[in-house]
């Protein structure tokens, strides 16, 4: 599974069970977000032992895609045989600044900030 | 010669009163929520400005990311670049990425909420401080739209600003279309410890237009 945009691509590897974030995705809002959302919750129905939401290629992440990724994570609450882990990277300012909020939202939820 | 002379001082004095009259009235008009700092011109600064209604939003949308990037690679220039990869100790970086963010957000939530028949520009001013930078957002507005909207302004001054993020987060999870949850500017208070204010006026020109002017600081 793979979704190409301009300036984005978000991709499913079904070997390590991640879902591969790069570029800069700035769409228009929460509803722009579906397809990307819809990718994240196929990945969730195949019942993988866990999800790993590679974010360190991931530039930038406008405010309907910081909702749409909690969305996401606000759902997989439910999922308690399903492990999420976040990768982040140091390197990108906004990745330090706003991830951490996902934790919250889901405290078991492992955020790796390389 | 000298009645014509007078008669231009008159008339100077009259337009001066006519134009503290009109400030008068325009003062009168906004409305401001937060702590609002009237733009200062004499230090470094950028202003761009937009017609919105000049292309459709979903053609013109992909100028909000070259903008909000021209104004942070514009801006970080004058903080010193180091090589940290340590993003904290990173000043040029930090600056550049909360720049960007705001500066897009900004720019998202203009072309989004502006009034499209009012042929009310939109002008993005961004204004560089000793230790810190303000950004302001002008764009026309629906008077409905407006009141929903200051209603949101008076529960983000009120509220912890974490809370709210939760808050709207879990009631965007519920919902199934959510256009629009305030999400970018509670961010910018969590996230970027940014100052957030707001400045409601009714212009007159040849039908009254309503404005708003978002002004953002962002300690540096």
């Amino acid at each position: 599974m793979e979704i190409k945009g301009e300036n984005y691509n978000v991709s499913y590897d079904e070997n390590t069970c991640t879902v591969n974030f790069s570029g800069a995705l700035r769409l228009t809002g929460l509803k722009d977000y579906g397809h990307i959302l819809n990718l994240l919750n196929n990945t969730a129905d195949k019942e993988p032992s866990k999800i790993i939401l590679n974010l360190q290629e991931l530039n930038f992440l406008n405010s309907s895609g910081i909702s749409m990724l909690s969305k996401f994570v606000i759902g997989m609450r439910k999922r308690k045989s399903i492990q999420v882990i976040v990768l982040g990277s140091r390197q990108i300012p906004w990745q330090g600044k706003s991830l951490k909020n996902l934790q919250r939202l889901m405290p078991g939820l492992t955020l790796e900030l390389q | 010669m000298i009645f014509l002379g007078d008669g231009i001082i008159v008339i100077q004095i009259f337009s001066k009163f006519l134009e503290n009259l009109f400030n008068q009235e325009q003062i009168e008009k906004a409305q401001i929520f937060g702590c609002f700092v009237e733009k200062p011109t004499n230090q470094e600064h950028l202003t761009l400005r937009f017609a919105p209604s000049a292309i459709p939003i979903h053609k013109r949308w992909r100028n909000n990311g070259l903008s909000a990037d021209f104004v942070a690679n514009y801006l970080c220039t004058f903080f010193a670049e180091n090589h940290s990869k340590n993003t904290q100790n990173n000043r040029h970086l930090e600056v550049k990425s909360a720049v960007s963010y705001v500066a897009n957000e900004l720019f998202e939530n203009a072309m989004k909420y502006c009034d499209e028949k009012a042929s009310y520009p939109i002008t993005f001013h961004v204004q560089l401080e000793k230790d810190k930078i303000f950004l302001f957002i002008d764009n026309s507005v629906i008077p409905a739209r407006a009141e929903k909207f200051k209603v949101f302004i008076k529960e983000l001054l009120n509220s912890d600003p974490n809370e709210l993020y939760i808050e709207q987060l879990e009631k965007n999870a519920e919902e199934e279309n959510t256009t629009s949850s305030g999400l970018g500017f509670i961010t910018m208070i969590t996230d970027y410890s940014a100052k957030l204010a707001w400045k409601f006026q009714t212009i007159e020109q040849s039908s009254p237009v309503m404005t708003v002017t978002t002004m953002v600081e962002l300690p540096v």
